[in-house]
């Protein structure tokens, strides 16, 4: 049967992915340029029977998504940087408390109300720092409006396998380009729910971690009644002083993901095998690194992309691997130097790294990207 | 004979709970077991949410799904727990500060959604989680520990607000009181929609020190002495409420719930398809 090819906005397409990946409930507040999420989702959700509501404020959007996860409900918000800013207590909470739920991003000019129509990639390490504590991240980048809607079931996937927030960074441009895309059969993706216990209702220790780290997770009012709290806890979820269990529960929490990266980190790279720079971005960024590079090679220069996927965790093994091999990273982003300072960490001493910046609330062009490489070479 | 409330609803391994003694809290506590108790609900279909603060921690000790979440936030945790999943009872248990400074955005929209949430607020006029300082709810020129000189700030009045804000079921009880909060509580989880009980509740460790309103027995009888009913207070001149708290039901108004309005949605289109 041939697929029904549609013209489709990055913010829709990350709506479709999520029904598709099973979200059943939605708690938001409009933002720009996040809005259009909110509003397909409050059209599309009732027709499955899903929930849609428009908080007071971004901090309730998050609360309620906390809260709809906990009844069973795959559930998610969107936002944008302001509204990211403000949802940061709460993401944190979904950390230690291990609600599975997914955060989406459509980043704009900042800081403060900055350019809320301009893309911008100012929140990535927001995305990694935003909340206080040390807690585990996944945040996902897609570069095109047909992986954001993958990256968006992928996100619940994640969200659902390791009980936790995943956040999905989108920016303006990604958020509003129209593409043309071939939704996916139902049938053909594959969709990850969250473990659930088995165990007799008074043999259930909610935050018990099995062999993976991950506790299975009770729904909310069918008879496993326990105990959450935002506080440190130990394995029964109830409050605790000591610091012994503080240390064992801050440091599972991250381990979770360290034990999962190579299942969570995702990359793509193109021409590396030759390359003497690779041109590493993320983002709609990558769009024009892409045409930098195909530029380039028309002129004989071997150039080569990275792409991380996944941003947080960081792909650096696959990093690192190429970056002994080539004479230098040029690392192109919509802010002044954020994941740069991640390539710097990991790359340092074994090759160089230079920058193209941007935080004008325009797009970084080709142009930009090709002057750089030619700069350096 | 003694009580089976505390054996039937409470995590007894978890006790003693953390309040001072002397605090108004855990007769609080026990009034709202005890209307879950007379309206006959199952443990397993009731969710127990709060935010953070004395009053908050009450949850932890009660044998229900139970959520403690961040400051102030209660009740949007629990709007997404009774929207997702309405036929869940949701109480929220919060405090002064909780629920009417950093959480006062929240309340007001809950109570205008209507949503079928029974909020019970422990008022004891002060941030005692943190020893002592003076929130929405501490009288004119009383003192707390951020206002050495006396507070300059007017007082909210929780229930005036939540009744304006669209609450269809708004009391008022005290500690003393024990048998009237368990009514109002009754009264607000029988209401469909969204229902406030303003329980207050004496802080002898920081409120009571700070204003020296006498030890925890002193304002026990305060309280006694000085709550008025609605109808008691009709014959009484605005100079002899003065300083009186109005204690009873004040609004039972019954109105279309939120989740139930939103599936009301759901069942049309579905019907339409």
């Amino acid at each position: 049967m041939k697929k029904e090819a549609r013209l489709m906005q990055g913010n829709e397409a990350c709506v479709e992915g999520a029904i598709a990946a099973g979200m059943r409930f939605y708690a938001g507040y409009p933002i720009t340029p996040s809005t259009e999420i909110a509003e397909i989702s409050a059209e599309k959700l009732p027709y499955v029977g899903g929930k849609f509501i428009q908080m007071e404020d971004e901090i309730a959007g998050m609360a309620a998504v906390i809260g709809g996860s906990l009844t069973g409900l795959k559930s998610m918000t969107a936002t944008s940087g302001p509204g990211f800013s403000l949802k940061q207590e709460n993401i944190g909470y979904a950390a230690i408390a291990e609600i599975p739920c997914v955060i989406v991003d459509v980043q704009r000019g900042g800081p403060s109300t900055g350019q809320p129509t301009c893309p911008s990639q100012g929140d990535v390490m927001q995305a990694k720092w935003g909340t206080h504590g040390d807690h585990p991240v996944i945040a996902l980048t897609p570069s095109s409006v047909k992986e954001t809607f993958d990256l968006t079931v992928r996100a619940f996937n994640l969200a659902e396998k390791y009980r936790m927030p995943v956040l999905l960074m989108m920016d303006e441009v990604i958020g509003h380009m129209r593409e043309k895309v071939e939704l996916p059969d139902p049938s053909e993706l594959e969709i990850i729910d969250r473990k659930r216990p088995d165990c007799d209702k008074d043999k259930y220790i909610a935050f018990k971690p099995d062999e993976d780290l991950v506790p299975p997770m009770a729904d909310f009012g069918i008879g496993y009644r326990y105990h959450v709290t935002g506080l440190v806890h130990d394995e029964t979820g109830f409050p605790s002083n000591s610091t012994k269990v503080a240390d064992q529960l801050i440091r599972r929490l991250v381990d979770k993901i360290e034990m999962h990266k190579h299942d969570i980190i995702q990359w793509e790279e193109e021409n590396t095998e030759d390359a003497e720079v690779i041109i590493f971005s993320y983002g709609c960024v990558s769009r024009a690194a892409r045409t930098a590079m195909k530029a380039l090679r028309d002129k004989g220069v071997k150039v080569g992309t990275f792409r991380p996927i996944t941003i947080w965790p960081f792909p650096e093994e696959r990093l690192l691997e190429l970056a002994k091999k080539v004479k230098t990273i040029i690392v192109a982003e919509m802010n002044l130097g954020q994941m740069v300072l991640e390539v710097e960490r990991i790359c340092n001493n074994v090759t160089k790294i230079d920058r193209v910046n941007k935080v004008s609330g325009d797009i970084i062009y080709p142009e930009e990207i090709v002057a750089k490489v030619e700069e350096v070479l | 004979m003694p009580s089976n409330l505390v054996e039937k609803y409470f995590r007894t391994e978890k006790l003693p709970q953390i309040w001072c003694p002397g605090c108004g809290h855990g007769v609080i506590t026990r009034s709202i077991v005890d209307a879950i108790d007379q309206a006959g609900l199952d443990k397993d279909k009731v969710c127990i949410v709060s935010g953070i603060g004395c009053s908050s921690r009450a949850p932890g000790y009660m044998d229900f799904n139970t959520l403690h979440t961040t400051h102030g936030r209660a009740l949007a945790f629990a709007t997404g727990i009774k929207l997702a999943k309405p036929e869940l009872k949701v109480i929220v248990i919060t405090g002064d500060g909780d629920a009417t400074a950093i959480g006062g955005n929240h309340f007001i929209h809950a109570c205008r959604r209507n949503i079928g949430i029974t909020t019970i607020v422990y008022n004891n006029n002060i941030y005692g989680m943190t020893g002592g300082q003076y929130s929405p709810t501490t009288p004119k020129h009383e003192k707390g520990t951020t206002a050495p000189f006396g507070n300059i700030d007017k007082a909210f009045d929780i229930c005036d607000l939540a009744s304006a804000a669209g609450a269809s079921y708004v009391g008022r009880s005290t500690a003393y009181h024990a048998n009237l909060t368990t009514t109002l509580v009754k009264n607000a989880l029988n209401n469909e929609g969204f229902s406030l009980v303003e329980a207050v509740s004496g802080c002898p460790t920081y409120y009571g020190r700070k204003n020296k309103k006498g030890n925890a027995v002193d304002m026990m009888n305060w309280y006694k002495d000085n709550a008025v009913t609605a109808a008691a207070a009709a014959k009484l001149s605005e100079e002899q409420m003065a300083g009186k708290i109005l204690i009873g039901e004040f609004k039972n108004k019954p109105e279309p719930e939120y989740t139930s309005e939103y599936q009301k949605i759901i069942d049309k289109l579905a019907k339409g398809r």
